[in-house]
């Protein structure tokens, strides 16, 4: 057993081997430039490009033609919102979304703020889910986009993506989903989910960092952008810059891997998840999830243990990577926006701890996390006096706390 | 983010962890911060005299603050009263190398030592007027 064991599987994911076999070749004796007409080595690059659409495509229920590179999906997102916005601004300048997206769909929502447009964050409930009747209620005459993610990559929870996207067709109004954690975890079909915009990162499903995709619906509606990136007119005027073919390649190789082996990967992930959990609440008192139970990641489990501080609790579980829910390690010292969001209290907000589940992580290693997190939880609550007090029966909420920082 | 070895150590290995008995007129308690914020430090000292002979705490906040309360009543045992009101936090992120996100872990150790200073005179102070009347 390789330490620590990485249980980070929603920050990145490791290259899958055989897609790096895949993309090897095209580093080296494969090189060319896939925009490059007249010669072989630009036609193999270009063929296998072409190839790699196919299988992203064949992913997601989409055409090869809808299928646009980017470097990941912090580009894809910038380019769909803000392409959107400014094709589609003349229709009208309003856009809604959540607050507990990711922070690339906030902050790019926040820079069309700036430039005269006007967003509606909706409010998930406290499992993060948003609502279809809450998303109806937002919109408005001039409304030209819905931007809600398919699973949120803190807390796992999907959104009602396929009434969302009902609701936006009835409409006319367009609708993105940032599915960067769900491609390849659960099935996607752009069709029946009547989605318009969609963005995927290879990175996210066991292919190379920096590499990721956009789907630009082509046929009802025909979605129309605004390039943000302007040169050689690459990816149907898109999106211009040299295709990075290697990655492409390796994209197409994991897209590929991950549509014929979901059912399979989906259920074992669940079972490891499922068996981590009941680990957890079996063992542990005061111990929340945080999420919906229903409709979730296989592969996500977010949990808040009270009365122990997150970052404490990752340096006393050092042999298993994970994420603190809270941001504290950053300067900030403040918890997530989508815990807050989710109106988590803060002391719980500030004892979470995401675990990650993923192709390569085994039952040994699980129940190996799950030992030293349980340890470490019982050893930091002796040492915490918030516990002690729960314990003496004290309600935490009615205490006096002295805050002077 | 890289913890120092000290801080490591008092994670690892607290000193003086648990409770004395917040009832006893001989015992100060601190209790300083806030969970929603993040950190929470109890500290406690039994007094002789003026002295020091006795020091616990528990903590919930993050490996910086579980190590500055820990320190904190390592460094308080068998001092004097004023001795330990002497203490300043920039002793304590001197000697675990706090970098300074953490200052305010060592702010909260020191603000520990005085509500639990501060609650052992209020309570002597008590019982002197309670004696008086009597």
């Amino acid at each position: 057993m390789k330490l620590p064991i990485y249980m980070d599987y929603q920050a990145t994911t490791p290259v899958d081997p055989r897609v790096l076999e895949a993309m090897l070749p095209y580093f080296t004796e494969r090189f060319g430039n896939a925009a490059s007409r007249n010669h072989r080595y630009g036609w193999e690059a270009e063929e296998a490009v072409e190839k790699a659409r196919q299988q992203i495509a064949a992913l997601i229920g989409a055409s090869p033609k809808e299928i646009v590179f980017t470097s990941g999906s912090t580009e894809s997102i910038n380019l769909a919102l803000k392409g959107a916005a400014e094709m589609y601004a003349e229709k009208g300048k309003h856009i809604v979304t959540s607050q507990a997206e990711h922070k690339a769909v906030l902050d790019v929502c926040k820079h069309l703020e700036q430039r005269g447009f006007e967003v509606t964050y909706l409010q998930p409930d406290k499992s993060g889910r948003v609502g279809v009747e809450q998303v109806a209620g937002a919109l408005r005459a001039d409304t030209i986009l819905v931007a809600l993610m398919w699973a949120n990559n803190e807390v796992g929870t999907l959104n009602p993506v396929r009434e969302i996207g009902a609701l936006c067709h009835s409409k006319g109004i367009l609708f993105f989903s940032d599915a960067t954690q769900a491609a390849g975890k659960l099935p996607v079909d752009v069709e029946a989910d009547q989605v318009d915009m969609l963005c995927i990162s290879g990175h996210k499903l066991y292919g190379p960092k920096g590499v990721g995709v956009l789907y630009v619906r082509r046929r009802n509606p025909r979605v129309r952008l605004v390039a943000q990136m302007d040169g050689g007119g690459h990816e149907r005027g898109m999106r211009s810059g040299t295709l990075n073919v290697p990655s492409i390649v390796g994209l197409g190789q994991a897209c590929e891997i991950a549509r014929v082996e979901l059912p399979a990967e989906s259920a074992r992930t669940s079972e490891l998840r499922d068996h981590l959990e009941r680990r957890i609440f079996g063992e542990l008192d005061f111990v929340h999830l945080n999420g919906n139970r229903e409709h979730r990641l296989p592969n996500n489990l977010n949990v808040s243990f009270a009365f122990v501080e997150g970052e404490s609790l990752i340096m006393g579980i050092s042999d298993v990577a994970v994420s603190s829910g809270s941001a504290c390690t950053s300067a900030s010292l403040e918890p997530s926006h989508v815990l807050r969001a989710m109106q988590v209290g803060e002391d719980l907000a500030h004892s979470s701890i995401r675990f990650g589940i993923g192709r390569f992580t085994t039952r040994e290693e699980l129940d190996f996390a799950a030992n030293q997190v349980i340890a470490a939880v019982r050893r930091l609550r002796e040492l915490s006096p918030l516990y002690e007090m729960a314990q003496e029966g004290v309600d935490l909420k009615s205490v006096q706390w002295q805050a002077p920082h | 983010m890289a913890y120092s070895k000290k801080v490591l150590d008092h994670y690892n290995n607290p000193r003086n962890v648990g409770s004395l008995d917040k009832g006893s007129s001989t015992v100060g308690t601190g209790v300083v911060g806030a969970p929603e914020c993040g950190d929470v430090m109890k500290l406690q000292i039994q007094v002789e005299g003026d002295r020091i002979v006795d020091a616990k705490f528990k903590t919930f906040g993050c490996g910086s603050a579980i190590a500055s309360s820990s320190l904190a009543t390592e460094w308080i045992k068998g001092k004097t009263l004023d001795e330990a009101l002497a203490i300043q936090n920039t002793q304590i992120v001197e000697e675990l190398s706090l970098p300074p996100v953490k200052i305010h872990c060592s702010v909260l150790a020191e603000d520990a030592i005085k509500a639990a200073i501060h609650d052992y005179k209020a309570k002597q102070a008590g019982s002197d007027d309670h004696e008086a009347r009597a």
